[in-house]
């Protein structure tokens, strides 16, 4: 067993620098072990007072009822859904990555598919939040389950898209969950067997769950990963679906379209790869990871993105042509006059959404552009701003004028605790990423450990020579007798 | 149960796969090899049997699919039918959804549970780890003193076979309950060897 797998010299390697196994470990464990930064304060501090005004923008809205909200007799769902979906959607990318790319049997995912799992975890926590105390009446909310009550038994309604949507992502909160600690495991070990503090070889030593390295549970866990993610590859496809099942299920015009669940699920990875831009991008730097999330990582995902981009911009273009080529009049006059129309009340979101979601993403088609991390991180910025204006475009424009124009709303702009619910969750969000980021290890460390060899930059030179190397040379020098 | 092992690191997989190769035909119990990354192929160099997790996701999944399509069957069929604007009591179509996460949700959850149980792995497990290393950098090969064999010869036969570095060490073979902060000292090298 001379050559574990054999990778070609041309391509791009996945770990810069010369680095061995301990140098991995060093390198990913101990911003772990250091203290945390001043940086890292600042922006922990900043979402935990985020955080905190969310928190009193939905006791608000508890304690005084849903009035605190600007929603309209018409406009039911407004920033509080689209903010749901727009979560939801970003929660996309990680199990995508780790489950599809895993499949796909792409190397590069190995450097960032725990981040990014990781944010998957903390967007779903968000999205969830939106849908929930949308019921107004939150204390109730475990009745969406289907549990022997003594309400008659009263049984949630299975024929309804919202309750698939209880199923859906309820199932996909458990498994990426699951999927993303089940992976951790060794990676603490890994921090436990290091950990000089009392604190520190308790915590980790709990967390680990007394992980090993032993061959058999090595075999186990690599069964684990690859059924789930065969597991996760249909799920992380079927939820975003199943959200939209939530439009496309009902007669609304606007939202009665057979496009939606593809349409849906290419804007999810849109946005969710745009945000695994953002957060990598400011990670790799500030944990100064550069040699493991490398520009090949970053055009590599910038490569999904432009794919994914150009689905949704197809989709925005396939879904206004049938509007008009349906010859139904409602559903034409929504898009008409409710969307294209750049005069109507919000115009301005159908064009931000085309501008953002359509035409910035096509300048990645230029190498340059994609390898430049500064310009990623700006596009990446504008791609989440694009995929809000699509929700909402979706939702308000499709709403907020019913089939009569008696039954039209008011202009509808959120109130301040409906804007402060949606901060709140960014607050969340970079609460749980940065605890993240301080206390586990933010790349999996084992599986760089395991393409090093075969994918490292100095070994990759070692490679080259042998690319180069006489045939019989290469026989007796590399192969050598353990090949007898 | 608690046993004595000679225990030899590696730093290398070119060197660590003959050695394996050597152990085994040498007749030696080989307790087990702790690596810090799933090497492939070295378990069937140990000659480990292929793990059947999957097959048992497999059933938890088809036991997800028979309790969706039975239970919503059974409430709105048998136990509370409803009328929703004369739609069938059993519409299959509007079912998948839900029977799909639902397979999807027990065949993990149980497979996740099963892997934790055949690792015996859990929070406060604590395991005889043989080397800090083997979750860093090295390859921890585990061979175990039976009645039998001859320590020394088991050492010198390591060294050969390129392990830089060789001891013997105690451990009790399962887990125990414990913390990784506190020093437990669950056995004494005197009793093992009496």
């Amino acid at each position: 067993m001379s050559l574990l797998k054999y990778e070609s010299e041309l391509r791009e390697p996945l770990v810069d620098g010369n680095k061995t196994y301990h140098q991995v470990t060093e390198d990913i464990i101990s911003p772990i072990e250091a203290k945390p930064t001043r940086a890292w304060w600042i922006g922990f501090s900043i979402s935990v007072a985020l955080l905190c005004f969310g928190v009193y923008s939905v006791y608000r809205e508890t304690a005084y009822g849903i009035g605190q909200w600007n929603i309209t007799r018409t406009v039911g769902w407004g920033w509080d859904i689209t903010n749901f979906v727009w979560w939801i959607g970003i929660g996309h990318a990680g199990t995508l990555i780790s489950a599809i790319l895993l499949l796909f049997r792409q190397g590069w995912r190995t450097g960032v598919n725990r981040a990014a799992e990781a944010m998957t975890i903390f967007a779903v926590i968000c999205a969830g939040q939106f849908p929930i105390f949308h019921m107004g009446r939150v204390w109730m909310g475990f009745f969406v389950f289907p549990y022997p009550n003594t309400r008659g038994p009263l049984w949630p309604n299975f024929n309804s898209a919202l309750l698939w949507d209880v199923f859906a992502v309820s199932t996909y909160f458990t498994i990426s969950l699951l999927f993303w600690y089940t992976g951790l495991l060794p990676d603490l070990a890994t921090v436990r067997d290091r950990a000089k503090t009392k604190f520190r070889k308790m915590f980790y030593g709990l967390a680990s769950f007394g992980w090993t390295g032993s061959t058999k549970h090595w075999q186990r866990q690599e069964s684990l990963a690859l059924v789930l993610a065969g597991l996760a590859t249909p799920l992380v496809l079927s939820v975003h679906t199943i959200v939209s099942f939530d439009f496309a299920t009902s007669v609304i015009p606007g939202w009665h379209t057979t496009i939606f669940p593809p349409y849906f699920v290419a804007g999810a990875i849109f946005s969710g790869f745009a945000m695994v831009q953002s957060l990598l991008i400011i990670t790799r730097k500030i944990l100064h990871l550069e040699d493991y999330i490398t520009i090949g990582h970053i055009e590599a995902m910038n490569k999904v993105i432009v794919l994914t981009g150009s689905i949704v911009g197809c989709a925005y273009l396939t879904e206004l042509f049938v509007a008009w080529y349906s010859g139904n009049p409602y559903e034409w006059w929504a898009f008409r006059e409710n969307r294209v129309n750049i005069f109507s009340p919000y115009g301005w979101a159908y064009y931000g959404m085309m501008f953002c979601n359509v035409v910035s993403p096509q300048l990645f088609w230029s190498r340059r552009l994609r390898r430049n991390v500064m310009f990623t991180f700006f596009m990446s910025i504008i791609i989440n701003v694009g995929m809000w204006f699509e929700r909402f475009v979706i939702i308000v424009t499709s709403i907020f004028r019913d089939f009569l124009p008696s039954s039209w709303s008011i202009y509808y702009s959120p109130s301040i605790w409906e804007i402060g619910f949606y901060l709140g969750t960014f607050g969340l969000f970079f609460t749980l990423y940065f605890l993240f980021a301080k206390f586990f290890p933010v790349i999996a460390v084992a599986e760089i450990k395991h393409v090093l060899k075969t994918s490292g930059e100095s070994y990759k030179e070692e490679m080259g020579k042998m690319e180069r190397m006489d045939t019989m040379t290469f026989v007796s020098e590399e192969v050598g007798e353990s090949h007898h | 149960m608690i046993k004595s092992f000679v225990v030899g690191t590696f730093e290398d997989e070119k060197v660590l796969f003959p050695a394996v190769k050597h152990v085994r035909k040498a007749g030696l119990k080989l307790h087990d090899v702790y690596t810090p990354y799933p090497v492939h192929g070295l378990d069937k160099a140990m000659g480990l049997r292929e793990t059947s997790l999957h097959t048992a996701g497999f059933i938890y999944g088809l036991m997800g699919t028979m309790i969706a399509i039975g239970g919503m069957g059974w409430i709105f069929a048998v136990d509370w039918p409803l009328n929703f604007g004369g739609k069938p009591h059993f519409p299959l179509p509007a079912y998948i959804p839900i029977t799909f996460e639902l397979t999807v949700l027990l065949s993990g959850v149980g497979m996740v549970l099963t892997y934790c149980y055949l690792n015996q792995m859990m929070p406060g497990v604590k395991k005889h780890h043989f080397s800090p290393r083997a979750t860093d950098d090295a390859f921890i090969m585990v061979i175990e003193l039976t009645g039998k064999s001859n320590e020394e010869e088991i050492k010198k036969f390591l060294a050969d076979n390129g392990a830089i570095e060789i001891n013997t060490q105690v451990a009790e073979k399962g887990w125990w309950f414990g913390r990784y902060d506190r020093e437990q000292t669950l056995y004494r090298s005197d009793e093992v060897l009496a």
